[in-house]
């Protein structure tokens, strides 16, 4: 059951710098573990990471191995018309996850 | 003769100075030994990842289940209301069984007894989720464990687990946790070992755990052999710690390195 955590500031004015704030639930296997009879625990991770903002890209990352559980990715932006965030994680065996927030630019 | 009664009484005094407990001017939770990042972590609850495990619970807490096709809500209703100040008081005194049980085997209980299902394993993710909810909302308001005098006997054994050496180290608990706190260990902060925000998400694990996985993992560290989850003598040392954090606020999910 994973859930995310979306910390996107409810106003702002036109122009202003905004911090957006992302934590998603993820076990972030990386692939080098073994379990204690010697088997591979198979790699189980988030990929990619993409924030678009009323349709058009705003921030996107690729992630890797080293990068810990549930990761947590902050960014900033600038606003200039109110709107819709959309996040999107997408992973190692299908997984596949979004998540949206509104701002109001005044 | 009279030098060596001096040598005697100094080094009862030392001993007994060592072994007294933190007064309760100078008990800090974990806390206030982390470093600003991850303080800022814990703050806010947007980039706390305990707070992941917490909506889990609260979806956990709707949901039904065991033959008696009952969720915790159906009982408890709303656990904003129904679970303030719970966790503080916690591990309480249980009538049935005679002993003191943890807020994780009260959960488990609650599903045997009357949801009819089979208890969460120990460091479960469902049982992590729902414990991390139910303690939450317990969040700010002071530990209040030990009120019940029927956990006095118990809170005494944990005390002499606490102080007992043990291991190929040959530590107790209070080596460390009441006479070193203000001291480092390669390099990390000892700390009082206040349990203020179990269930709490631990940097190293990755992952929400318990206290008794933290006990569990100190006893490992002074190499000795670590009870089994659940064991009395597990629980009895929650108890103490719990008793010893008397007055602390619960931090419920705390994050630490």
């Amino acid at each position: 059951m994973p859930s995310a955590l979306i910390n996107v500031p409810k106003k702002a004015r036109r122009g202003d710098v905004i911090e957006i704030k992302t934590l998603m639930s993820h076990i972030m296997e990386t692939g080098y573990r073994h379990t204690a009879s010697g088997d591979v625990v198979p790699r189980d991770i988030i990929t990619s990471f993409t924030c678009r903002f009323n349709g058009t890209e705003v921030f996107r990352a690729d992630l890797y191995p080293a990068i810990a559980a549930n990761p947590f990715i902050t960014f900033f932006t600038t606003v200039t018309e109110s709107g819709k965030f959309e996040f999107e994680w997408i992973g190692d065996k299908g997984f596949s996850e979004t998540a949206q927030a509104s701002i109001t630019v005044e | 003769m009279r030098i060596a009664a001096c040598i005697a009484l100094l080094t009862a005094v030392a001993s007994t100075a060592l072994a007294a407990e933190i007064p309760q001017a100078e008990r800090r939770s974990g806390y206030s030994f982390m470093s600003p990042d991850t303080k800022a972590m814990q703050d806010e609850d947007t980039a706390n990842p305990g707070m992941l495990f917490v909506l889990d619970g609260e979806a956990l807490w709707q949901r039904k289940a065991g033959t008696a096709n009952k969720a915790c809500a159906d009982c408890h209703s709303d656990a904003r209301i129904s679970m303030k100040g719970v966790a503080a008081h916690y591990p309480a005194f249980e009538k049935a069984l005679g002993k003191p049980v943890d807020l994780e085997a009260r959960i488990n209980l609650c599903r045997t007894n009357h949801q009819q299902a089979s208890p969460f394993a120990y460091e479960s993710h469902e049982l992590l989720a729902l414990t991390a909810y139910v303690a939450q909302q317990s969040r700010g308001m002071p530990i209040a464990t030990g009120d019940d005098p029927k956990l006095a006997p118990f809170v005494e054994k944990g005390h002499a687990l606490f102080m007992q050496r043990q291991g190929q180290l040959n530590l107790g608990c209070t080596n460390c946790h009441d006479d070193s706190w203000d001291k480092k260990l390669a390099g990390s902060a000892i700390t009082q070992g206040q349990p203020t925000g179990y269930p709490l998400y631990r940097l190293e694990w990755q992952s929400l755990g318990s206290l008794q996985r933290r006990l569990r993992a100190c006893i490992t560290g002074i190499r000795a052999q670590a009870y089994d989850y659940g064991k009395p003598e597990l629980v009895e040392l929650e108890l103490y710690l719990m008793t010893r954090a008397r007055g602390m606020p619960v931090e419920t999910p705390a994050v630490r390195p």
